[in-house]
C-alpha cells in the first residue's frame, strides 16, 4: 500500500512533490531556530563592555579543516544523488559512504576541539562567548548527527527501495541532500562569526 | 524531478558544474581566513566575512540544493523566512540603536533628565 501521495509526481496546486515542499518548510523553521541564536550572539556581543579574543580562544586551523571537510561532504552528497539519478549504484554507494565519512570526521574534529577547551577549564559557564559557542556548535553538531542517521539509513536498509521504486528513492536522496547542504550552510556562517570576527 | 540528469553528456556537464562550485567554495574559505588575518578595522572585517559567507551560502543553495530553477512556492516560503529573519535583527537595532547613536532621553516635559542614563547597563 502506498499511502503517501505526491512523493514522485508533482502536486498540481503546489507545483512540487510533497517531500520537496516539506523539506523547504522545515528548513525555513530551522533558519529561524539558528537565526534566534545568531541574534542572541549579536545582542550579547554588542552590549558587552569587553569580549574575548575569539580567534585566540578557539582553534582557527581546526575550524578551517572542519569547513573543508563539511564542504567536501556536501559535494559528495550531491554526487551521490547524481549517481542515484543516473542509475549507477556503485557510484551512489561510494559517494554516500564518503558523505558519511565526512560527517564522522567533522564530529571527530569537533570532539577534539571541545576536549581541548574542557582541558583548559573553558566551559559554557565561563563567559557569554563560550556559552554561545557551545550552544551554537552543539546544536549544529546535533544536526550533523541527525543527517548522518538519515544518510546511514539511505545507504543501508533504505537502499532496498533502489530497485523497488527507484524514482522515489532518488527523491529521498535529494531531500536528505537538501537537509545536509543546509547543515553545511549553517556552518559557513558559524565559522567566521565564532572563530574569525 | 528537478535537475535530473537525462543523458550521459548532460550528466557529465552537471558533475563538472558541481566540482566548479566545490572549487569556488574552497577558494572563498581560504579568502575568508586570509582577510580575517589582515589588520582591517572591525567593521570592515565583519562586512567582508558576512558578505563572503552569504555568497558561499548562495552557491550551495543555488546549485547543491537545486534552488536554481525551483518552483515559485519554495521562493515564497523562503522570502517570508527572509523577512522574519530580518525582523529578528531589526529588533536588535531598535534595542541597541539608541546606545549606538547616543539618543538623549527626555522627561515628560521635554527637558533633559537631571541624571543621564548610566552607560553600560542595558
Amino acid at each position: 500500500m502506498d499511502a503517501l501521495p505526491y512523493t514522485t509526481t508533482v502536486r498540481p496546486d503546489t507545483g512540487l512533490t510533497s517531500p520537496k515542499l516539506g523539506i523547504w518548510l522545515f528548513l525555513a523553521s530551522e533558519v529561524m531556530l539558528f537565526g534566534s541564536l545568531f541574534s542572541a550572539y549579536v545582542l550579547l556581543r554588542s552590549g558587552a563592555p569587553v569580549w574575548p579574543d575569539q580567534s585566540a580562544t578557539l582553534s582557527v586551523p581546526l575550524a578551517t579543516l572542519n569547513t573543508v571537510i563539511l564542504i567536501s561532504s556536501s559535494v559528495t552528497m550531491v554526487l551521490a544523488w547524481a549517481g542515484a539519478a543516473s542509475g549507477r549504484l556503485s557510484r551512489y554507494r561510494l559517494f554516500m559512504g564518503l558523505t558519511l565519512l565526512g560527517g564522522a570526521l567533522f564530529l571527530v574534529v569537533k570532539w577534539i576541539e571541545y576536549s581541548d577547551k574542557f582541558s583548559h577549564g573553558l566551559y559554557p559557564s565561563t563567559n557569554n562567548f563560550l556559552a554561545l559557542y557551545f550552544t551554537m556548535t552543539g546544536l549544529h553538531a546535533i544536526h550533523v548527527i541527525a543527517g548522518m542517521v538519515v544518510n546511514a539509513y539511505l545507504i543501508g536498509p533504505g537502499a532496498r527501495m533502489w530497485t523497488k521504486d527507484h524514482l522515489r528513492f532518488t527523491n529521498r536522496v535529494e531531500i536528505a541532500g537538501i537537509y545536509w547542504h543546509f547543515v553545511d550552510v549553517v556552518w559557513i556562517f558559524l565559522f567566521p562569526v565564532l572563530y574569525l570576527l | 524531478m528537478n535537475g535530473s540528469p537525462s543523458s550521459g553528456a548532460a550528466h557529465a556537464v552537471q558533475i563538472r558544474g558541481y566540482l566548479a562550485v566545490f572549487a569556488a567554495l574552497l577558494v572563498l574559505t581560504v579568502v575568508t581566513v586570509a582577510v580575517a588575518s589582515l589588520d582591517l578595522s572591525e567593521s570592515a572585517t565583519v562586512a567582508v566575512a558576512v558578505t563572503i559567507a552569504t555568497f558561499k551560502a548562495a552557491l550551495v543553495a543555488m546549485f547543491f540544493m537545486h534552488l536554481k530553477g525551483e518552483k515559485p512556492l519554495v521562493f515564497w516560503s523562503l522570502g517570508l523566512t527572509g523577512v522574519l529573519f530580518a525582523a529578528l535583527f531589526a529588533f536588535l537595532l531598535w534595542t541597541e540603536g539608541d546606545r549606538l547613536v547616543g539618543t538623549r532621553f527626555l522627561d515628560a516635559f521635554g527637558n533633559a533628565p537631571k541624571t543621564a542614563p548610566s552607560e553600560g547597563v542595558h
